[in-house]
């Protein structure tokens, strides 16, 4: 299974076949219950770090991080882990160039990361994240949060804060659009799926 | 003794003029030319459609016999030269040991006859051990069974004017003819393998200029004339060293020179790859060099088409391409190769073709029984070849023991179809007759 | 991109770009703790190395390992002359052992390309004779991007033994094939033959007045090293004279200095300080020569994965 969706390129063209999942609003609201969740779960927002996996998970970071500011009043540290040198799917892939890697100023040691992403779908990208930060360092602890969960699971990794839960079936796909990566509105759609 | 009925062949006479129809051979020469029966007991061979030319006569061979028998051998490179359509070639002397004493030479001569399918000429080295310092045997080659009369220390050149001045006159008294490698080592070093220009400076390969060739096709050309004595340019490959040549020409010195198919037919383009199957001394050229030197054989500038065949074993053409052997096959593709590039399109008539492949360097070498063209009384050392055959040249099928032939896989159009040795059949569709 | 790197020419301009940009990635590894990249487990990589170079040598074993590839170290018996075992059976019984990519160095030029018909492998040229050195040319590339930005547009100076050089003839291609203005710097026995037709082609600029090319200012000045044997061919009489043609010596480098401060020196190494290249230059402010050797690791695991990582037998 690919991460089609990683290599959408930003203002990529929507399915106009597929119906919509989350609204701008969806995603607003989504994005602020996750704030809050991780605050929550945390007991504030100290050794927190939000790592964002490119390319739309970075934006997410970048909300959920700025979301936190509202909130707490504190800066929580940003950042990306790009996961391209860590995929297990490699050799059945033409070769991509590998996105961005920025780790904030302060390390991960110790710390607890919280990895952002877009789509939840068979959790090897999440797996691939976990080995390129066993060699950053040593986290305390390691969460994840996504806007969307589609299922479908091929290892056993599970989000800890969810957007939305999304069944969907293998032949459909999931688009995501960011008003910061992809210009216009935040938008979730499903496109495809069985037609026969 | 046997005789041959050709029926229906074309031959032409030196001016170019067709005669088509049935040509007798008895006894070793033409007996009978027109529109003939068969007398009983002759073997007929049906020449329709096919052109009868004098036996090819090859100025310059390598069939490394003595000293690499596992590349090929004087029998081997026999076969290889009659199913090209050979009837007499000069072995050249760069063996191990080299042919420069009588003895030497007459073993080369010994075994050519033995294989018994084209008079193997040895030529004897104009240097002891090719050195480039003393004299070989010069006399004593000439008068062995083998009378010598071309001299060449080909590979090498003879780079020293005081040799190059002595063997010339030493060769006056009987004839001789010394045949250059010209190749001014100060200006075209062992390891220089690519015509300089754009191409050798881009793909960075030692540069191989023009000049260290017509440099010394100079020099030569003003001692033949100081000596009164004979040269022969071997494989001219650049349009500077072949205006030297016409020069010398227009002056009156003896000077002859002879042409190889790679040089007419490829150029420097192919090295971009670096395969050195395409490594040979002197190194292809580019364009404007070829164009030159079609214009010396229509001209008359050249005197002669020779194929250099140099065979090589795959370890030593294997290696990266400065370090690999040069030289190419030749024997068994030169006449399709002229063929398919000169002849096919006209710009070379048949009576060329007899000139430059055979009467020329029959008349060059001293060969009194070949180059003659069909005639009665006319020694029976001939090709019949079929211009409208195409073929797709095969390594793999060579009658040399080796494969290194740059021709591999491309198609020609032209072939030789049967050789006749002395009146015999030497080869046919492209085997050798068991002799 | 094609499965070998045989040449500069091999590269477009998107390919270029993309090499640089995850050299970048690349780069920050060289930084960590953990100097770890799992991408090429199980890879085998082979530097088969027929011209002793510790620098390109090691340059590309750390590469290799970094990306976690088994990298094995060979070195190549000498030529034909040695009457061993040809080239090509050299590299084949490599090749039989499933080795997934050959590094080659080798003092001919055309060993790789030659080398890339006779194996299954992958075949990186680490530098041919004096025909090209294509990482050299990528290294140079994106050292001096990082210092100066883009280099379309940016004017660039190559001084040296251009004859002799491959890190010239890759430099040349890269350079152009990234938008720079290239002005060659030889005296005339030094310039490689055919550079008349050649440079018109391909757009170069041909002089041997190094002091007008400094005085106009470059953004970037690349030394060729001059190997003192060449006296005795005759391309040039003593090395005093070269250095006082062709040396940036420290006159001329304060020259540069004035012309454009921001200007960058490069050299491939091994320097011959005080021939080619004076003391002062190569340690002056401007001097991009160690980075080109930290930037060196990097492009090599640019490469390493570009060519090995993906679907097998397409890159």
């Amino acid at each position: 299974m690919t991460r089609a969706d990683m290599t959408v390129p930003p203002g990529h063209p929507l399915d106009p076949s597929g119906r919509t999942v989350l609204t701008a609003s969806d995603v607003s609201r989504a994005l602020r219950r996750i704030a809050h969740e991780i605050l929550e779960h945390n007991k504030g927002a100290e050794d927190l770090v939000l790592l964002g996996i490119p390319s739309r998970g970075v934006e997410l970071a970048h909300r959920l991080a700025a979301l936190v500011r509202d909130v707490e009043g504190t800066d929580v540290p940003v950042g990306s882990l790009d996961i391209t040198m860590h995929r297990d799917d490699l050799r059945s892939q033409p070769t991509r160039a590998p996105m961005h890697t920025a780790i904030p100023q302060g390390g991960i040691d110790d710390k607890v990361v919280v990895l952002v992403d877009d789509v939840l779908y068979s959790g090897r990208t999440i797996r691939a994240a976990l080995d390129a930060l066993s060699d950053l360092g040593r986290p305390r602890a390691v969460r994840l949060a996504v806007l969307v969960d589609r299922g479908h699971r091929e290892l056993p990794i599970r989000a800890d804060h969810v957007g939305k839960n999304l069944p969907t079936s293998h032949s459909e796909k999931v688009q995501v659009r960011l008003a910061g990566f992809d210009g216009g509105e935040d938008v979730v759609r499903i496109a495809g799926g069985d037609t026969r | 003794m046997s005789a041959l009925l050709l029926t229906g062949a074309t031959w032409y006479d030196e001016d170019g003029a067709a005669s088509t129809g049935d040509v007798l051979l008895r006894d070793g020469v033409v007996a009978q030319t027109g529109s003939l029966d068969a007398p009983t007991g002759t073997e007929t061979l049906d020449a329709d459609g096919l052109t009868l030319l004098p036996g090819f006569v090859d100025l310059h061979t390598h069939l490394r016999e003595p000293g690499r028998e596992d590349v090929e051998t004087i029998a081997s490179g026999s076969r290889a030269a009659a199913v090209g359509g050979f009837t007499a070639v000069l072995a050249m002397a760069n063996t191990n040991p080299v042919t420069d004493t009588a003895e030497a030479a007459e073993r080369i001569l010994d075994l050519g006859r033995a294989a018994g399918l084209v008079d193997v000429v040895p030529v004897g080295a104009v240097t002891k051990g090719l050195e480039g310092a003393e004299l070989a045997e010069l006399g004593l080659m000439h008068r062995s069974r083998a009378g010598t009369r071309v001299f060449s220390d080909d590979g090498h050149c003879v780079a020293d004017g005081r040799v190059m001045r002595r063997a010339l006159e030493y060769v006056r008294a009987f004839g001789g003819v010394v045949s250059q490698h010209s190749q001014d080592p100060t200006l075209a070093g062992p390891r220089a393998c690519c015509h300089e220009g754009e191409t050798s400076g881009r793909l960075g390969l030692p540069g191989w200029p023009a000049v260290a060739e017509a440099s010394i096709i100079a020099r030569d050309a003003l001692l033949a004339e100081h000596t009164g004595s004979r040269v022969h340019v071997a494989h001219v490959s650049t349009a500077e060293g072949l205006d030297v040549v016409r020069w010398a020409k227009a002056r009156g010195i003896a000077m002859t020179a002879e042409v190889t198919p790679h040089h007419l037919a490829l150029g420097t383009d192919l090295l971009t790859t670096y395969d050195p199957v395409y490594k040979v001394n002197p190194p292809l050229r580019p364009s404007e060099d070829r164009e030159a030197l079609v214009e010396g054989l229509l001209d008359g500038t050249i005197d002669a088409i020779a194929t250099d065949h140099a065979p090589h074993a795959r370890h030593d053409k294997e290696h990266a391409f400065v370090d690999a052997a040069f030289g190419m096959l030749g024997l068994e593709t030169a006449f399709a190769v002229v063929h398919d590039l000169l002849v096919s399109d006209g710009r070379l008539g048949w009576a060329d073709l007899a000139r430059l492949m055979s009467t020329g360097p029959a008349r060059i070498a001293g060969l009194a029984d070949h180059g003659h063209l069909v005639a009665p009384g006319a020694p029976a050392n001939l090709v019949l070849v079929d211009p409208t055959a195409t073929n797709r040249v095969n390594r793999d099928a060579s009658q040399s023991l080796s494969r290194n032939t740059p021709w591999h896989g491309r198609s020609l159009t032209g072939a030789v179809h049967t050789t006749i040795l002395r009146g015999r059949v030497t080869a046919r569709g492209g085997e050798p007759t068991a002799c | 991109m094609n499965r070998h790197l045989l040449s500069s020419a091999d590269l477009t301009r998107d390919d270029v770009r993309m090499l640089l940009a995850t050299a970048t990635e690349m780069h920050e590894v060289q930084h960590r703790a953990v100097k770890k990249l799992p991408t090429l487990r199980g890879r085998t990589v082979i530097n088969l190395f027929f011209e002793d170079s510790t620098r390109t040598r090691s340059s590309f074993e750390i590469a290799g390992k970094w990306m976690s590839a088994d990298t094995i170290n060979i070195t190549g018996k000498g030529s034909s002359a040695s009457k061993g075992e040809s080239l090509r059976d050299t590299v084949r019984t490599i090749d039989a052992m499933s080795v997934d990519a050959i590094v080659i160095r080798h003092m001919a030029s055309g060993a790789a390309h030659q080398v890339s018909q006779w194996v299954d492998a992958s075949v990186i040229n680490a530098g041919d004779g004096t025909h090209e050195h294509p990482t050299q040319a990528l290294l140079d590339a994106y050292t001096i991007e990082q210092r100066l930005g883009d280099l379309d547009g940016a004017r660039v100076a190559i001084v040296g033994d251009l004859t002799h050089s491959r890190v010239f003839r890759s430099n040349a291609i890269t350079l152009r094939t990234l938008g720079a203005h290239v002005t060659l710097v030889a005296p005339p026995t030094l310039m490689p033959s055919g550079i008349a037709s050649w440079a018109a082609a391909d757009r170069l600029e041909l002089t041997d007045d190094l002091d007008a090319v400094l005085a106009s200012g470059p953004d970037a000045v690349m030394m060729l090293r001059v190997q003192r044997e060449r006296m005795s061919g005759g391309f040039f009489p003593t090395a005093r004279e070269y250095t006082v043609g062709f040396g940036l010596t420290r006159e001329r480098l304060r020259a540069l200095s004035d012309a454009n401060p921001e200007a960058v020196i490069c050299h491939p190494g091994p320097m011959n300080r005080g021939l080619e290249i004076s003391a002062d230059a190569a340690d002056a402010a401007q001097s991009l020569v160690l980075d080109q050797v930290s930037a060196g690791v990097a492009v090599r695991m640019s490469v390493l994965y570009h060519l090995l990582a993906g679907e097998e037998g397409v890159a």
